[in-house]
């Protein structure tokens, strides 16, 4: 049965790598070869070689861009971690309080960025948003501040709450998780020994939970390097394009532009930032295994 | 062979779960003892925070018009109404249109996701095929290359394929999309079956689709399930890809419809009522679906965030 079953798996696994050939392969093929083409869907494509990447280099909104994502990924990420682990740290015991907290930390991740991008637009509005309201009556701020779209720090700081609020509990489930997965003993005898909870976090947790820690340490900054829906919803770039990431960018340039090439030279480049912390996420995966 | 480097299944155990594992952390060991009550209002204050935006949305939602449109808003509707339901109803192509477009787009990822991945799972993680390791890399291909950065070539594709403004095309983004994730689960699910059940049926003499059948899917159900559950979530969310193909308005899915609500007063300024009341019907499934099948979610997340 040996060389009928090599071919009995092979039919079996066909679909799924016909379906990866010709939506992902084949596109990816085209999407180089479009990058080497100026090429604005009215006009037919026109050779330009490397022309799109070195205007790419030359243009100042793609540096504002990748400066302005980068930053939102420098900000977040820390705090995700940081208040992920900490959430984790207290839900980590398995009493019915802790459960619940958990389940209900949780929540917002299963809601559509979108969806919670529309919340938060509405709570941070200027007039009609309760955030400001809220401020307000508490005597903090005299006049409404305006959150979204006029300051790009403000507008990054909003999103990022609102992105924290959303995202927090998955790191928190994974950090839990890891945790728990600590022997009993080693935790019991750390406590025989009189160890106090912080020297127990610092000595023994954090160490042992470290590959989780970049695991999620790096899911978030890929995620974070490809954020789009929160700023298209939240500030559409707003002020003067400040605020569009480096997805944002690539989407204007392709779609309402139509600057096909340029676009696709953009993703490409996109594409090979993604690539490189890609490799060092499935390094750090491979290696905590063997 | 130069190797790519590959997640190798974590753990064969899929159902691994949190209570299971953690049965050692009973509520006294981790934390001791007076600082439990400060914890336990520590998390108290931690689920009104992450509570407040939502049940704030679902109560904007339930005032007036005028009222969800006052200058200073209320926290709370003085009067409930549904008056911002009705007008979601009726907005623009209506919103069971849009409702049916999401449920249809899900209901097709959903399938095709099932189709190519339960088969593509079962070879992966139970024949010998030459170059298999490679297979599997190629197959995870879209993980390396983020979708956001292939919808301008597959926008072409499909315009030329009239897969525009089509909901099927945007199921077949969903599907690529989440077809990494799938596949892993799935053959980390195929992986964890005992092999005395397959040779049993196979000494039997029946066929490597009848063991798929009789022996495999009655333990697949767990995988399956969480396969379904993060595509439904994933395509029911989607954003960018429905903004890129879809432009016609009879053909928008949920998220866009909220994004289109969002200037819709004769001065272009936001209904917020029915911009909320859109964000509440957005939510209410994946909400629910998540407080049904927790642990399915938990356990895929385990499995696949190590992907």
């Amino acid at each position: 049965m040996t060389n009928r079953s090599k071919l009995t798996g092979f039919w079996y696994v066909l679909p799924a790598l016909l379906f990866v050939v010709t939506f992902t392969a084949w596109p990816f093929l085209q999407m180089v070869w479009i990058s080497l083409n100026e090429w604005s869907l009215i006009t037919p494509p026109e050779f330009v070689g490397l022309q799109n990447y070195i205007d790419a280099f030359a243009d100042s909104q793609f540096w504002i861009s990748l400066r302005f994502t980068l930053k939102y990924t420098l900000y977040i990420t820390p705090i995700l971690m940081i208040g992920g682990y900490l959430v984790a740290l207290l839900v980590t015991p398995n009493s019915g309080l802790s459960r619940f907290t958990r389940t209900i930390v949780f929540i917002p991740v299963v809601i559509g960025l979108g969806a919670s991008s529309f919340l938060w637009y509405w709570l941070f509005s200027p007039n009609y948003g309760l955030i400001n309201k809220f401020l307000i009556d508490l005597g903090i701020i005299d006049t409404p501040i305006l959150w979204l779209g006029v300051d790009a720090d403000l507008s990054n700081w909003a999103i990022i709450i609102s992105v924290t609020w959303k995202v927090l509990g998955f790191g928190m489930i994974l950090f839990v998780a890891a945790i728990q997965a600590i022997p009993h003993e080693i935790t019991e005898a750390a406590m025989v020994d009189g160890a106090g909870l912080w020297q127990r976090v610092r000595k023994l947790i954090l160490p042992l939970t470290r590959r989780t820690i970049l695991l999620v340490t790096l899911v978030s900054v890929i995620g974070s390097l490809l954020a789009f829906d929160q700023f298209y919803i939240m500030t559409a770039g707003q002020p003067r394009n400040l605020t569009a990431t480096s997805v944002f960018f690539v989407y204007l340039n392709s779609f309402p532009y139509l600057k096909l090439g340029y676009g696709a030279a953009l993703s490409m480049i996109l594409a090979l930032i993604i690539l490189g912390f890609t490799i060092v996420q499935m390094m750090l995966t491979r290696r905590a295994e063997t | 062979m130069t190797q790519v480097s590959l997640p190798q299944p974590v753990g064969t155990d899929l159902e691994l779960e949190m209570e299971a594992v953690g049965s050692a952390h009973r509520g006294g060991r981790f934390w001791s003892g007076r600082s439990r009550y400060l914890l336990g209002a520590v998390s108290i204050v931690l689920c009104l925070v992450m509570l407040t935006p939502i049940v704030l949305s679902v109560s904007a939602s339930l005032k007036t018009t005028q009222e969800a449109a006052a200058v200073p808003p209320t926290y709370f509707p003085s009067e409930l109404s549904l008056d911002n339901y009705e007008k979601l109803w009726d907005y623009g192509s209506g919103l069971p249109r849009y409702l049916t477009n999401s449920v249809i787009t899900a209901f097709l990822t959903i399938a095709m996701t099932l189709i190519l991945t339960v088969p593509a799972g079962y070879g992966l993680a139970r024949f010998p095929i030459p170059g298999k390791e490679l297979i599997f890399v190629f197959l995870l291909l879209a993980l390396i290359i983020p979708y956001q950065a292939l919808l301008t070539p597959i926008f072409l594709m499909f315009s030329t394929l009239g897969l525009t403004n089509n909901l099927f095309g945007l199921a077949i983004v969903h599907t690529l999309i989440q077809l990494p994730f799938s596949i892993y689960i799935m053959r980390n699910a195929f992986e964890a079956v005992p092999r005395e059940l397959e040779e049993a049926a196979l000494v039997d003499g029946a066929s490597t689709w009848q063991v798929l059948r009789r022996v495999f899917l009655p333990n697949m159900v767990p995988a399956i399930i969480t396969v379904t559950l993060f595509a439904f979530v994933m395509s029911w969310n989607e954003f960018l890809g429905a903004l890129v193909m879809l432009t016609r308005d009879t053909t928008l899915t949920l998220p866009l419809v909220l994004a289109a609500a969002r200037s819709v007063t004769s001065l272009g300024s936001t209904d917020w009522g029915m911009l909320q009341a859109g964000v509440t019907v957005a939510i209410i499934p994946c909400v629910l679906f998540y407080l049904l099948l927790q642990r399915y979610y938990v356990s895929g997340l385990l499995t696949g965030a190590v992907k």
